[in-house]
């Protein structure tokens, strides 16, 4: 049985990576489709509070959102503000900020456009509600008030 | 002879793929956004006067400045918030101090359906916390969405969520959600 035995050493060929490139454009195109682009920076803080009935935001194209919250940087204090876009607002800008907002979207899709608000749990209703009201006022009357998952008892 | 062409070499383009991906990785996200979704009111003008609601057909919800809640005078904990709520628009017409009952027709299903003429009113002081305003939204549509079970229930035999389109439609017209957020004004104490 010795006659098939070859001479010399045996060697483990290289494992080709000739592939690598692909599996990684396939990972590539896995993220660019589950995920959306981050659209700001955030300025102020915004712990969300917590609720139970809750729908899922649908096509997050038609979706602009308005943080309000305490600012990250402590030197500006603790009073809540609003952020629109990238920059710190007063209540005053929201109506113009909504007209913006409605401009940067087709004609068709203007009334399906929804306001997303992010606040943090700990902002008093005074700037919410004054935010709310510029938004009536503006006609933007679809309104979501984002949360995360979970019991309203763990809101206290 | 035709000249032979060198080959690219390619063993650098995974580098370039794995960078391209650090970057997907680092300028997006992955988080779905949930939320109580509400549709605001259209601005009331000036000199409209005030409709009159029976009072019998409204439950006061009020809210003040450090989180305390009082349900029709009555102070109440967040907890019972919701069995109250339920409980006020649940139609019953043989009890004098819950609200009307009308009989309506309602497309999809079959027969009268009976339905409180009940309003929640919702009012906040400008110093309620937002977790405590949402706390409250969020019981009082959960009130209501127990109510569309039921009658869900009763008339398709399924369960909300699981009715067809038109069903769910039929289902929303018999159990609105009648929550009315009051003009803010500063609730004083």
């Amino acid at each position: 049985m010795a006659k098939f035995r070859k001479g010399g050493k045996k060697e483990v060929p290289q494992v080709s990576t000739s592939s690598l490139p692909d599996i990684v454009y396939m990972l590539i195109f896995f993220f660019m489709i589950t995920t959306s682009m981050r659209d700001v920076e955030l300025k102020v803080k915004t712990a969300l509070p917590k609720a139970s009935e809750i729908q899922k935001l649908e096509k997050k194209a038609l979706v602009s959102s308005i943080y309000i919250g305490p600012p990250r940087d402590t030197r500006l204090g603790s009073e809540s503000r609003i952020q629109l876009n990238d920059q710190f607002a007063k209540v005053g800008d929201v109506p113009d900020w909504v007209m913006q907002e409605r401009e940067a979207r087709a004609e068709a899709d203007r009334p399906l456009l929804t306001t997303a608000l992010k606040v943090h749990k700990e902002t008093r209703m005074g700037v919410v509600t004054d935010v709310k009201q510029e938004l009536r006022k503006a006609g933007a009357f679809r309104l979501n008030y984002t949360t995360l998952k979970g019991s309203v008892t763990e809101n206290r | 002879m035709a000249k032979k062409v060198p080959e690219i070499n390619s063993s650098s383009q995974a580098d370039i793929a794995f960078l391209l991906l650090c970057f997907f990785l680092m300028t997006t996200s992955m988080d779905v956004d949930y939320g109580i979704t509400r549709r605001l009111p259209p601005p009331v003008e000036q000199n409209v006067e005030d409709i009159k609601v029976k009072e019998r057909n409204v439950m006061n919800v009020l809210v003040n400045k450090s989180d305390r809640l009082l349900v029709n005078g009555r102070p109440t904990d967040i907890t019972f918030l919701m069995e109250e709520a339920k409980r006020f628009m649940t139609p019953n017409p043989n009890d004098p101090t819950s609200p009307e009952v009308e009989m309506k027709t309602i497309e999809g299903i079959n027969g009268q359906v009976m339905m409180s003429k009940g309003v929640i009113s919702l009012q906040n002081d400008r110093g309620t916390s937002y977790a405590m305003y949402i706390s409250v939204q969020n019981e009082l549509a959960r009130a209501f969405n127990l109510l569309k079970e039921e009658q869900a229930w009763k008339h398709f035999h399924k369960h909300y969520d699981q009715l067809t389109e038109d069903q769910t439609k039929a289902i929303n017209d018999a159990v609105p959600v009648r929550v009315s957020e009051a003009e803010p004004v500063e609730i004083v104490k």
